[in-house]
C-alpha cells in the first residue's frame, strides 16, 4: 500500500518536472535572431504568427482609425465608419408602442455597467415619445446556454418588434442568432460578433486590433529604443482581447522595444500588483500595455510603492485610472472601447422601424483619451464614480448624471 | 517501556522527520521553492523583496488561519472568498474615499462578518445542514447579493487610512526597506491563533474534530465551539478583506477563488480534511509555501494555462505523499 503511495507521488512529481521542462526549454528552440526580444518570453503566441491574427482585419482597422466618419460630431454614436447602408423599407411597421427586445451578454464588468445604464436611458426617452412600448431584456450572466435560451424565448414569443443581441461568445452564439433572423423579427447585433451578416446591422467600435495598436504605437513613440515594456492581458482566449494583443505583438515586434513578459491577471488588483511589484525587483520596467484598463490603478500603485519612476502607461478611459493620470502626471494614454456603442442599438431600432436605412456593419469611431483631452474627460465626470467610463456618451439623456452616480 | 519509546520519538533524527509526511514535509517544501527562486533571481533574497512577499502573502495567512479553525473542527468554510470580496466592495462603496467614514465602516465590516460566521455556525450546527452545502450557498448569496445591489460591478473607493494597513509598512519611505503592517498583522493573528490552540478551547475544538461525540460526552457544546470557529474564520477572512482591499484597492475580481486558495493551503499544511489533526504554525507554512508557488510559476515565466494544472498537481502529490505514514 504504502509503495502504490510513493509511486503515485512521485509519477506526479515526475508528471510536474515534465511540464515545467517542457516549458522552460521552448525557447532555445526559436532560431536564433528571429524577434529576439518577443520571442524569450511569449514563444508560442508572439502575435504576427498568432493563430488569432489576421493581417487583413488588422490593416482594415489601422485604416479605419484615419477615416472620418459620417454623421453628427456631437453624437458620436450616431456616426458610421465606412457604411454601406441597407434598405429597411420592408422591415418598416406602423405606429408606435413597439415591443423591443434585448438578449445582453451580463453585467459582469464595469464596463457593461456603464453601458447598460446608458441604455436603459436611451430606452427612457423613446418610452416617452411613445415609439418604445415594453423593453424585454434577458441577462445571460456570460453563460452561452442562457443566453441561447434566452434568445429562443423572445423568437417563440413571437411578439418582439425587434431583438438585440449582444452576444456571449461568437462561435457558439451564431445559431441562435440565425435563427432569430429567421423568424422575421430585425436583428441587430452589437459589440462581439457572430459568425454570420443575416442581422439587418452589426453594431460596434472599430475592434480589437486598432485598441491594441493604439496603446503599443503610443509606447513605440514615446519610449527610447531598446525600453522595457510590461504586457498584462486580462484572459486568453477570448477573441476581443486576443485581437488586442496580437496587434500590440505585432507593433513590438517591429520595432526595438523589449517585451520583458506577458502575464494574465483576470483583471484583479491584488495580482496586478503583485506581479508588477516581481517584475520591478528582477529589473526595470518602463512601460505597460494593458489590453483593458480593470485594475491599472494598482499597477501605477506598484511603481509607487517600489519608488520607482512612473512608466509610460497604456490604460482606458476608466474614471479612477484618468483621475490616477491626473494625479500622477505620468505619459499615458486612456485607450477606448467606445462604451456609447450602448446607445446605438436603441437607436438603430427606431431607424429600422421608421423604414430609414441603417449601415449593414456599423463601425462607430473609437478614438483615445489623449494627454490633451484628459482635463477635458476628468471635468465633465467630475461626479461619476471611479469605475465609470469618460466615453459613456449619456451627457444629453434625461437622467444625466444621476442614473450614472447612483448607481 | 515508556521511556525508551518517548526517548527513541524526540530522537527521531531529523531527516526522517523531514520525510515523514504533514507539517514538515510542507517545510521542507517552502524551502526548497525558496532556494529554487533564489537560484532563478537572486534579488529575490534581498530584504525589500522579502518584504514585498511577506505584503503579498499576509492575508492568505490570515484567511488560512481562520479555515484552519473551522477545518480542524471537522467543517469547511467555502465563503471566506465571497467574504473577503463583499467586504472590500461594502466598504468601497460605503466610505466612498471618505476619510471620515474610515472607522464607522471598519466597524460595520466587523459587525456583517461575525454575522456571517454566526449564520454559517448555527445552520451547520443547530440546522445540521453539512457546511459545505452552508457555505457553499453562503459563498452563492453573498456573490449574488453584492451583484445586485451595486448592479454587477463595484462603485465607489477605499480611503487612504483604510488602505495603510494592507499598502504601508514603516518607516513609510517608498522604494526603502520597510516592514510593511501586513506582515505585524499576520503575525499577530498567529500568534494570538498559537496561544488560542493552546487554551481548553482549541483543545476541545480539535478534539470536536476528531471525534464530536467523545467531546459531547465530555460535557463539552459541540455546536458551540464550531461555531465559534465559524465566527473566528469570518472575522479573520474581515480582517484579510481589509489587508487585501488596502493592498490593491477595489476592483470586480477581489477575493475570487480565494477559499480555494485557503484551504489548499490548510490542506498542503498537512491539516487533515474532516479534522482532529494539525497545527495553526501549518497551515501558516501552507500559505507560504502556495504563495511561494505562485512566485516561483512567475519566476519560471509558466504560462498561465499550464499553472492551475501544475498547482493541481502539486497539491496531490503533496497530500499523497503526507498521507503515506499516516494510513499504513
Amino acid at each position: 500500500m504504502r509503495s502504490i503511495r510513493v509511486l503515485l507521488a512521485s509519477a506526479a512529481a515526475g508528471t510536474l518536472l515534465l511540464l515545467t521542462a517542457c516549458v522552460t526549454e521552448t525557447p532555445t528552440e526559436q532560431p536564433p535572431g528571429a524577434e529576439p526580444s518577443v520571442a524569450e518570453e511569449t514563444p508560442d503566441d508572439s502575435g504576427a504568427e498568432s493563430e488569432w491574427f489576421v493581417q487583413a482585419d488588422y490593416d482594415r482597422e489601422l485604416a479605419q482609425r484615419d477615416v472620418a466618419p459620417e454623421g453628427p460630431a456631437d453624437e458620436p454614436w450616431l456616426q458610421a465608419i465606412e457604411p454601406e447602408y441597407v434598405d429597411t423599407a420592408d422591415l418598416a411597421s406602423e405606429g408606435g408602442d413597439k415591443t423591443l427586445c434585448f438578449s445582453n451578454a451580463s453585467v459582469s464588468n464595469p464596463w457593461r455597467v456603464t453601458g447598460w445604464i446608458t441604455m436603459q436611458q436611451q430606452v427612457e426617452v423613446l418610452q416617452e415619445e411613445g415609439v418604445i412600448g415594453e423593453f424585454r431584456v434577458s441577462d445571460a450572466a456570460d453563460d452561452d446556454n442562457k443566453q441561447i435560451s434566452d434568445i429562443q424565448a423572445f423568437v417563440e414569443a413571437g411578439d418582439c418588434d425587434a431583438i438585440i443581441i449582444s452576444p456571449s461568445t461568437t462561435a457558439t452564439l451564431t445559431p441562435a442568432v440565425e435563427a432569430a433572423c429567421e423568424s422575421g423579427t430585425p436583428v441587430i447585433v452589437f459589440d462581439r460578433g457572430v459568425n454570420t451578416d443575416c442581422m439587418v446591422t452589426f453594431i460596434h467600435p472599430i475592434g480589437g486590433y486598432a485598441y491594441g495598436a493604439v496603446g503599443a504605437e503610443f509606447l513605440v513613440e514615446n519610449l527610447d529604443p531598446g525600453s522595457t515594456v510590461l504586457a498584462l492581458r486580462i484572459l486568453p482566449g477570448v477573441d476581443v482581447l486576443e485581437h488586442r494583443w496580437a496587434a500590440a505583438d505585432k507593433v513590438f515586434s517591429e520595432s526595438e522595444i523589449e517585451v520583458v513578459g506577458v502575464e494574465f491577471t483576470g483583471g484583479d488588483g491584488a495580482k496586478i500588483k503583485d506581479l508588477v511589484t516581481q517584475y520591478l525587483q528582477r529589473g526595470e520596467v518602463d512601460g505597460i500595455w494593458m489590453d483593458a484598463g480593470d485594475g491599472a490603478v494598482a499597477a501605477v500603485e506598484a511603481f509607487e510603492d517600489a519608488g520607482q519612476p512612473y512608466p509610460v502607461f497604456v490604460g482606458e478611459d476608466e474614471m479612477s485610472f484618468l483621475r490616477k493620470w491626473d494625479e500622477t502626471g505620468m505619459t499615458a494614454i486612456g485607450n477606448v472601447y467606445s462604451n456609447f456603442q450602448w446607445r446605438t442599438p436603441i437607436l438603430a431600432a427606431q431607424m429600422i422601424w421608421a423604414g430609414e436605412e441603417v449601415p449593414s456593419e456599423w463601425v462607430l469611431p473609437q478614438e483615445p483619451v489623449a494627454e490633451e483631452d484628459l482635463a477635458e474627460f476628468l471635468d465633465a465626470n467630475a461626479d461619476m464614480p471611479s469605475l465609470h467610463y469618460a466615453k459613456f456618451g449619456g451627457e444629453d439623456l434625461p437622467g444625466y448624471p444621476e442614473a450614472w452616480t447612483d448607481r | 517501556m515508556t521511556l525508551t519509546a518517548e526517548t527513541s520519538r524526540t530522537a527521531r533524527p531529523w531527516r526522517e522527520r523531514l520525510l515523514s509526511g504533514g507539517s514538515w514535509t510542507v517545510l521542507a517544501l517552502l524551502v526548497l521553492i525558496l532556494a529554487v527562486i533564489v537560484v532563478i533571481n537572486p534579488s529575490f533574497a534581498e530584504p525589500m523583496s522579502l518584504m514585498a512577499f511577506a505584503k503579498k502573502t499576509a492575508p492568505l495567512v490570515v484567511l488560512a488561519v481562520g479555515q484552519y479553525f473551522v477545518i480542524v473542527s471537522g467543517e469547511f468554510d467555502l465563503s471566506v472568498g465571497s467574504l473577503v470580496g463583499a467586504q472590500v466592495v461594502i466598504a468601497a462603496r460605503l466610505m466612498d474615499g471618505d476619510e471620515a467614514l474610515t472607522w464607522p465602516v471598519l466597524g460595520l465590516m466587523l459587525v456583517f462578518g461575525l454575522l456571517v460566521g454566526l449564520v454559517n455556525g448555527l445552520v451547520t450546527t443547530l440546522l445540521r445542514v453539512p457546511s459545505f452545502i452552508t457555505t457553499l450557498g453562503m459563498m452563492l448569496v453573498l456573490f449574488g447579493a453584492i451583484r445586485l445591489w451595486t448592479g454587477g460591478a463595484p462603485t465607489g473607493a477605499l480611503s487612504e487610512s483604510f488602505r495603510v494597513l494592507g499598502r504601508k509598512g514603516f518607516p513609510d519611505v517608498p522604494g526603502q526597506f520597510q516592514v510593511p503592517y501586513a506582515l505585524l498583522v499576520a503575525l499577530v493573528v498567529v500568534g494570538l491563533a498559537v496561544v488560542l490552540m493552546r487554551r481548553p478551547f482549541g483543545r476541545s475544538l480539535v478534539a470536536a474534530g476528531d471525534n464530536a461525540v467523545a467531546v459531547a460526552y465530555s460535557g463539552a457544546s459541540v455546536w458551540w465551539l464550531r461555531t465559534r470557529a465559524f465566527l473566528l474564520s469570518s472575522f479573520l477572512a474581515t480582517v484579510a478583506a481589509v489587508l487585501i482591499g488596502g493592498f490593491a484597492g477595489v476592483t470586480a475580481q477581489v477575493g475570487q477563488g480565494l477559499e480555494f486558495m485557503a484551504i489548499t493551503a490548510v490542506v498542503l499544511g498537512g491539516v487533515a480534511l474532516g479534522g482532529g489533526r494539525g497545527t495553526v504554525i501549518a497551515a501558516m507554512v501552507g500559505a507560504l509555501t502556495l504563495e511561494a508557488l505562485f512566485t516561483l510559476f512567475n519566476q519560471l515565466a509558466l504560462p498561465s494555462t499550464v499553472r492551475p494544472a501544475v498547482q493541481g498537481v502539486i497539491l496531490i502529490a503533496a497530500v499523497a505523499y503526507a498521507a503515506r505514514r499516516r494510513r499504513t
